[in-house]
Formats: structure tokens, sequence, C-alpha cells
């Protein structure tokens, strides 16, 4: 470095007061950004929690809002707080409680082995496909998902119906004497809940084959593998990040499902998502709806955080 | 720099060097400047002095804070500790905003959705300018780069080396008082970059801005600058002309990155005026150096010799005041221009040498081929003694 | 061999749209069947269309859907791409994780716990503050917003990721404040991920049964409730009806804004290169 010292400059003048109001506009501005949904999500999304939390500890009484309220100030000016964990208890005392849980899981976890089984062909099927080729296949798979949900449920139920298309095709081939019973069974909840999210099995599959290196597949070919053994060795250990996430993005929501099952279920075992809403609309327990509200919310916190893992790392990714 | 030769004394002319020029203010000034990220030094107590008009090249590897040094000056990054005066003003806290600074970024960062001619009218929005001098002034840049036809393009439609050019108009459109480039050639194939370069010089020279460009490209950083700062992990090893960073490197690393470079360990063994005298391993005998530097008997350095400055020959070397070695061709590579030989001395250590080919010959009639025993032989002005 | 698909695939892939599209297909042609027997074919006839169309009660239900799902995807817009832009360019800031927390996990929440909070929030500040008073088109407005922004938010996040930062940081070099950059830059830039993520918010609300269900209250029937309420009550024909238009008009929404920007992509696509090359 040049070794001559340097006059030393003079501090320069503190910037106009409307350059720092500026500054400031544009922060703040910036801050608005973030607050505004923010407040709503804490408003809407996670206040509501609380108060679910706080209702399943709560007792029944017939009065308006029907439950009882946790704090009371006595009259000697102590505020005097009463827990109820009677609600929870109730959900162990009733099997119809524990079998709708143990009915959802298990329903749940079958319709999303099944998506997998149905999807992951469909999925590679389309990324192998030539690229004009892919992008009409995924506007096919997508497409569904954008119509209407309800009404796709009640196609089925034409279908499936003692009069409907399979019996009375089955009875004119002879292979049946008498239409079969396929409404209100666990079969057509596979089926409905199969039809209705495959569209989310099949588009994070998609994501992670369509990423990968066509050449991985000719390497391994190259090296001497066959094509299954590609398969087994290359592809689906790729895949496993797809996996994931279609799986958690059919199985949380399907074990809470509702309006399938209601449809097309069987109504003397019913999953937890129809307890839930009889619960409330026939029964007007409030506390016990909560009450089941809040397990099943804990039984599905580990496949959320999951999701949210692996829903970050994409964003990040850029995808 | 310490290298450069003094100026005649009563004829001190600094109009191209003003960094000689004891009493030139610096139009730049990065003073101790830090940038920690965590744990991490990006940019670890660098200074440097840039003066107006120059053409000063940040030059080094991927990871050696180049990049954070250039955000910085641009104000996307806020230094951790350190000054940095732009024309006399300390720009330290200043938002990239409000300097009268603008950048060429690596990616171009071209708007998609405007046009060639709004992209680089887009900084004047915020000057104080008729509608009709807005657009004098783009149609000015647009002439400058070569481009005219081309105002109603989306940049989608441009090419490669179009939309460098477009980037560069932009950036120039506000006559900012210092350009910042990114990489500006990074993204050109090696034709168009080399074509690109001068083109670069020419519009630098006429709209007399201050440049300072980021590279990991010595080459493009040699045939560009005025002057080079060769940094390493965070720090600025040396700041010199090109001439000063290759032919008097101050450190090792210095040498070793910039060209490429034979390096002997060894040490001094005695000193008789600028001629300095080092026994190195793996070299039979000492090798003598005639070049001035600070060092005392016994001191650990390393002779350093550029690959083209030593001559190889398969006959015994004639001049007495050569260093010589011995050894046997292990590789040779062709490059047309130039051949590249690897010749390992009796020790086991491996020597580069360059070699012009200012002959047309055949493969058959190479004068020096694998596995001959050659000497190697270079006079003690070729090389360096360095300390560091 | 690059895009080479097995005879296996293939097949699948056939199948696999089959046990898509034929029961939307089959329903779509019982919509013209002639017989009140929603699964014997009468004749070719269009009176359940006509039918429709005099039900007052599926007109209104239908006209208060479509209010409430242009509302709530619009407000659910602007709130998802703020809270994108947020995640996407804010980097590290408090709050971030419960931020991220809060706008992903209404993806895979079950609808039955999000419906029952959001009802019993209604209810308890209806009992604080006296708003809202009662519930209908505001609540399941309300409702609507929170579960579509996050559909909105993650595709605007998505979108923003892939835009090069250096594209904002031009324009604040280039003088502009980051208020401005946002409305110059980053805005533009989104409108095709605001508009898809819009048209998603709308079919979202459209299509939402559950959450209404929970956060309607009386007099307020939207059209998946009435025909949730026909439907429990076994096939008819005039729903066939309803389907065909729902179905007819939402995929050709979708499919003309696909092709159209595809188009435009591929446009570029081949500019760029033609003149890149």
């Amino acid at each position: 470095m040049s070794a001559a010292a340097e006059p030393s400059h003079a501090l320069p003048p503190p910037r106009p007061l409307g350059y720092r109001l500026a500054d400031f506009a544009s922060r703040s501005w910036q801050a608005i950004l973030l607050a505004v949904p923010y407040l709503w999500l804490l408003v809407f999304f996670l206040a509501p929690f609380l108060i679910v939390v706080k209702i399943s500890l709560a007792l029944s009484e017939i009065a308006l809002p029907p439950y009882t309220s946790l704090w009371q100030w006595t009259e000697d000016g102590a505020l005097s707080i009463q827990l109820y964990f009677q609600n929870y208890a109730y959900l162990i005392d009733d099997t119809l409680y524990l079998s709708g849980y143990l009915n959802a899981l298990k329903i749940a976890a079958i319709s999303t082995a099944l998506c997998l089984i149905v999807g992951y062909p469909i999925a590679y099927g389309i990324a192998r496909s030539a690229p004009t080729t892919r992008n009409i296949l995924l506007l096919l798979v997508i497409l569904p998902f954008w119509t209407s949900f309800l009404l796709r449920i009640y196609a089925w139920m034409g279908i499936l119906n003692k009069q409907g298309l399979i019996n009375n095709v089955l009875v004119f081939f002879g292979v049946i004497d008498q239409p079969i019973e396929m409404m209100n069974t666990d079969f057509a909840v596979y089926l409905g809940i199969v039809y209705s999210y495959l569209p989310f099995m099949v588009l994070p599959l998609y994501v992670t084959l369509e990423k990968m290196d066509p050449s991985l597949w000719e390497a391994a070919m190259d090296l001497g593998s066959r094509r299954w053994q590609v398969f087994v060795d290359v592809t689906l250990p790729l895949s496993v990040p797809g996996i994931v996430a279609g799986g958690l993005l059919v199985f949380i929501p399907a074990t809470g499902e509702y309006v399938i099952p209601a449809l097309l279920g069987n109504p003397s075992s019913p999953m937890i998502g129809r307890v839930l809403f009889d619960e409330f609309y026939s029964n007007r327990d409030w506390p016990v709806a909560s009450a089941v509200a809040v397990v099943l919310l804990i039984l599905l916190v580990v496949p959320i955080l999951m999701f949210q893992h692996y829903q970050m790392r994409q964003a990040e990714e850029g995808k | 720099m310490t290298a450069a030769p003094a100026p005649q004394p009563g004829f001190p002319d600094y109009a191209d060097k003003p960094w000689l020029d004891p009493k030139a203010r610096p139009f730049v000034e990065v003073e101790r400047v830090v940038k920690k990220f965590g744990d991490f030094i990006a940019v670890n107590e660098v200074s440097l002095k840039i003066y107006r008009q120059e053409l000063f090249c940040l030059l080094g590897g991927s990871g050696c804070g180049k990049t954070t040094l250039l955000r910085m000056l641009a104000g996307f990054e806020n230094p951790t500790s350190g000054r940095i005066l732009i024309d006399g003003q300390d720009m330290t806290a200043t938002p990239p905003y409000e300097r009268p600074v603008n950048m060429m970024f690596q990616s171009y960062a071209l708007f998609p959705h405007m046009s060639v001619a709004q992209n680089v009218g887009y900084g004047l929005k915020h000057e104080k300018m008729s509608k009709g001098e807005r657009t004098d002034r783009v149609h000015e840049m647009l002439a400058l780069v070569k481009l005219e036809s081309f105002a109603r393009r989306k940049p989608h439609q441009l090419s490669g080396g179009q939309r460098q050019r477009v980037a560069l108009a932009r950036s120039l459109a506000k006559n900012p008082k210092l350009l910042l480039l990114d990489e500006p050639l990074g993204a050109l194939d090696k034709k168009l970059r080399e074509q690109t370069q001068f083109e670069l010089m020419n519009i630098q020279a006429k709209v007399g801005v201050t440049f300072v460009v980021v590279t990991h490209d010595q080459e493009e950083a040699m045939a560009l600058s005025t002057r080079i700062a060769v940094m390493d992990r965070g720090s600025v090893m040396q700041v010199g002309t090109p001439t000063d960073v290759y032919e008097f490197p101050n450190c090792r690393f210095t040498a070793d990155f910039v060209g490429s470079i034979n390096l002997f360990e060894g040490i001094v063994t005695t000193i008789a005026g600028s001629v300095v005298t080092v026994k190195a391993d793996g070299v039979e005998g000492e090798l003598e150096v005639d070049h001035p530097t600070p060092v005392t008997v016994g001191t650990p350095v390393a002779v350093a010799v550029r690959p083209e400055k030593i001559t190889i020959s398969r006959e015994t070397p004639t001049d007495p005041d050569h260093n010589c070695a011995e050894g046997q061709v292990l590789d040779l590579g062709y490059f047309g221009d130039r051949s590249l030989f690897r010749v390992r001395l009796a020790s086991g250590r491996i020597v580069l040498v360059s070699h012009q080919n200012v002959r047309r010959a055949r493969d058959e009639e190479r004068k020096v081929d694998w596995d001959d025993k050659v000497w190697l032989s270079w006079s003690p002005r070729a090389a360096l003694v360095l300390t560091e | 061999m690059r895009h080479g698909r097995s005879t296996f695939l293939t097949v699948w892939l056939v199948a696999g749209f089959v046990f898509l599209y034929g029961p939307i297909l089959l329903m779509m042609a019982y919509s013209f069947n002639a017989s009140r027997l929603a699964t014997v074919w009468g004749g070719f006839s269009t009176k359940w269309y006509g039918e429709l169309f005099a039900n007052k009660m599926v007109i209104d239900a239908a006209l208060l859907s479509l209010q409430i799902a242009a509302v709530s995807a619009t407000v659910a817009t602007a709130l998802g791409t703020m809270a994108g832009i947020a995640l996407a360019r804010f980097g590290r800031f408090r709050g971030r994780l419960l931020f991220s927390g809060m706008v992903t996990a209404p993806l895979v929440m079950p609808e039955v716990i999000t419906g029952l909070s959001l009802l019993l929030l209604f209810v308890a500040m209806e009992g604080a503050f006296g708003w809202p008073a009662g519930r209908g088109m505001m609540t399941i407005t309300i409702a609507h917003i929170t579960f579509s922004m996050a559909y909105v938010a993650v595709v605007i996040q998505s979108r923003l990721a892939q835009v090069d930062v250096s594209l904002e940081e031009a324009a604040m070099d280039l003088g502009s404040r980051p208020s401005q950059v946002l409305v110059d830059i980053t805005l533009p830039l989104l409108a095709p991920a605001m508009v898809s993520g819009w048209l998603l918010a709308f079919t979202l609300s459209l299509d939402d049964l559950v959450i209404s269900t929970f956060t309607s209250g009386p007099g307020a029937t939207t059209l998946p409730m009435l025909i949730f309420s026909k439907v429990r009550l076994g096939l008819t024909p005039d729903i066939n009806a309803l389907a065909t238009i729902i179905i007819v008009a939402v995929t050709t929404v979708v499919v003309i804004g696909t092709v159209v920007s595809n188009r435009v992509q591929h446009r570029r696509l081949a500019e760029g290169s033609r003149s890149g090359g």
C-alpha cells in the first residue's frame, strides 16, 4: 500500500430528515407485509386451536355457549380455575372413540399404501414420457383436483350402487346372480380415498422422478443392470422424498376424512372424523367434540411436523 | 508497490499511475473492512485505495471474499467493521439505492418483463430528467454498446453477448461514480470473451468511469486491469499492476495463483550485493537469484521460477552464470504455440518448463522428447526469492 | 431411450386415466338421461338442466358460493402473496418458524379440526366482543381465506424461489427503494403465480363442504352444502346435470389457462434459443 498518510475526511453531514422518514416508511412497510398475514394466522389459525384445547377441558352445559367457563372470580376476588379431564377419560371409556381412531388410522394407512401402488407407476410413466406428452399427462392428473371433490365421490355412488354400473355389468355377464353390496363398506371408502387423493400422491412423486437425471438410469444399465434392477437400485431409493411427501399428503387429511366415509362408508364402524362431526351436531357435546379433535391432532402431530420439514426444504430449493 | 521502479526525479509523471503519486487522493477507500457471516470471516481486514478512472480487478478463487467485498461496495452487505469511502464520502451505511455506484451483475439481472430500452432507462426514473432527456440518454447508452436497433426487444430475445451489453448500458446509464462488475465476461464463451474484453476497455476509456471488476480468471484480470488485488481466504495478498503481480509476486500464494510457477524451498546461504544464494531442497548445488529482497543468511525462503523462463536442452548449458539442473522428461504436453514439459530431477523433484515453439517441426523432428535426459537452465535474473 | 416408457407403464397410465375419468364421464352422460332412475338409461333428455335452472335454492346456493369464492380468493391472494414474499425474501426473522408452520399446516390439516376450531373461535369472539354477530357468509369467507391463503403462499414462495434475487438487487442498485422494487419488479414477476393462486383459492372455496358446514349459520347454504344434503338421501339426476356444468366450466378455465401459459413459455424458450444459439 502507498505509505503516504491520507488526510482524514470529515464525517459526512447527517442525512436529511426526509430521507430518514422515507427510510422508516420503507422499512416498516416490510414489517406490514409480514405482520398482516402473521396476525391473520395467529387469530384465525392458532388461536382457534387454543380455544379447542380450552373447551376440551370444560364441562358440557345446557347454555349458550354450551360449556362451562374454566375460570371464575370467587366472591373474595380470587381467581379459581377448574379443569375437567373427564372428557378425555370418557374417550377411553367409550369404545366408540377408540375404534373410531383405530378405524381412521387403519383406513388412512391402507389407502395411502394403495395410492402409492396405483400412483407410482403413473408418476413414473409420466416422468419417462417425452416432454410434450409429459405436460399433457400432468394436466390430466391435476385436472380432477380442480373439479369438485364432492361430485367426484358422488360419481362413485352411481357406480357402486346396487343398481349401479358394476353390478349391472357383472349380472349381465352372469358373473354373479345377485347384486353385491358395495356401498357403505370399507372397500368403498378405500376406493373413494384413492380416487380423490391420487393427484396428491402422483404430483410429489412426479416432481422427484422428473428431477432425476436420465443418465443415472443409463449409467446403471451401462454397468449391466436390467430394467427392474435399475428401478430397485436407483429409481426407488432416489424417489423416497417424493414417496414420503405424497404419503403424508394423503395420510394426514385422510385420517380426519368426513365426506367420503359419510357418503360411501359403513355407518356401524365410523372413522373418527365422522364421530367428531356427529358428536358436535347430533349430541351437541362441544367439550367432547373438542377433546376428540385434540386427541386427533396429537396423533397427527408427528406426520404434520414431518410434512412441514419436507415442505420447507422444498421451498428453499425452489420447487 | 515495492517492486515498481521509482519515477524519474524531476519528471514525476503520475497521469496513468496515480497510485505512485503520494499526493494523489484515492477515489475509493476501503479501510480495514471485516465481514463476518456468523463465525465465518468472509472478508478479513481489507484495506484498498482505488484511484479515479482505474480499472481495478479483484482476483481470487471461489470463496476468497472478492464478491462479498464487491457487494459491500454496492451496499448489499454491511461491513461488520471498517469503513468504505467513495469520493471522500463515508458510504459504509448508505443503502444501495442512495449510492453513486452501479453494478453489473454476473447473471446480468435484466428485468425479463421490460424491453431493452426500459431496462436501460429504469435507473433514470429516479433522476430529475425530462422525458426527452431520458429517451436521449437511453439512445446514447444503446449506441455506446451498439444495440440501437434492439431497443424494443425483450431480454429473452437476445443472445448472451447482447444481454451482457444491455446490462453494461443499464449500469452506465446513471453515469455512476463507480461501476462494479461481477464476473462481467464469465457467462460468455471463449472467443466472445476475448473480443468483449477489449470492448469493455474501450467503453471504460470513453466514459471515464472507475471500474472495479471481480474475476476468478487471471488472464482476464491481467488483460483488463490497471491494477489487480489478489485475494485469498478473505485477505488481500498483493496489490499491483499485472506486471507486478506476475513478475514480482510478493508471496507464495500470488506466485502460484497467477500463472504457474516452480517453487524451490530452501535456505539462504550467502548474500553478495543483490545476488542471493540459496541451498534448495531437491536441487544439486546452489541457486543464485539476482533480486533485491531484504533477507538474511539462514532464512528459509522459496526460489520461484516461471516455466517459460527456463531453457530446456539436451546439451550441457554453456553460460556459467546460469543456474542448471539435470533431469529426465517425464511428460510432454503439446499446445501448438508452446510445449509444456514435466522434468524429473535426480532427487525426484518435478520441474515445469514451457517452451515456445518458434520453429515448425514434425513429431519425429522434435528436439526434446519423452524420457530424454535434459538440462534445465535459467538466469539468476529470471528467478525471485519469496519469503512469505 | 431417454424417454423410453415400457409397455407396462403405458398400460398402467391408460388404466390410471380410465380410473380417474371414467366415473366423471359416466356421471356426465347420465345427466342427459331422461329416466328419473339414475342408473337406468331412459333416452336422451336435457330436462334436468331445465329443472336445475328453475330451482331457486340451487341458484341461490350457487350465487352464494360464487360470492364467497370470489371474495375469499381475492383476500387470500393478497394475504398469501404477502406471506409468500415474507417467507422467500425476508431471510431469518424472529418467529419465522411459527409463521412458516402456520402457513403450511392448513395444507394437510384435517378439515373437521379446522372447521370445529374456527367455529369455536367465532362463538368465543361473539361472546367476548359481539363480533361476528351470528354466523353466515362472513364467517365462511374468513374460514376460506384462512385455509386457501396457505395454498397461495406456497405457490408464491416457490415461484419467488426461482426468481433470481439479483433482479431485485439490480433495481435497488439503480436507485429504487425496497417498496418501489416490490411494485416495479417483484409483483410483475409474480403476476402469473398470483393468477394461478387466485384460481386455486377460488376453486378450493367453491369446493369446500366441511369447513363451510361448521362455520355457516342458518340461512347461509353454499352449493356443496346443498349438494351434500341432497346426495345423502341418494342419487338425484339433477345433481348429475349440476356436476356436468361445474366440471365443464372448471375444466375449460383450467385447460385454457394451462395451454396459454405453456404457449407463452414455449414461445419464450424458442425465441431465447433462436437468438441465443
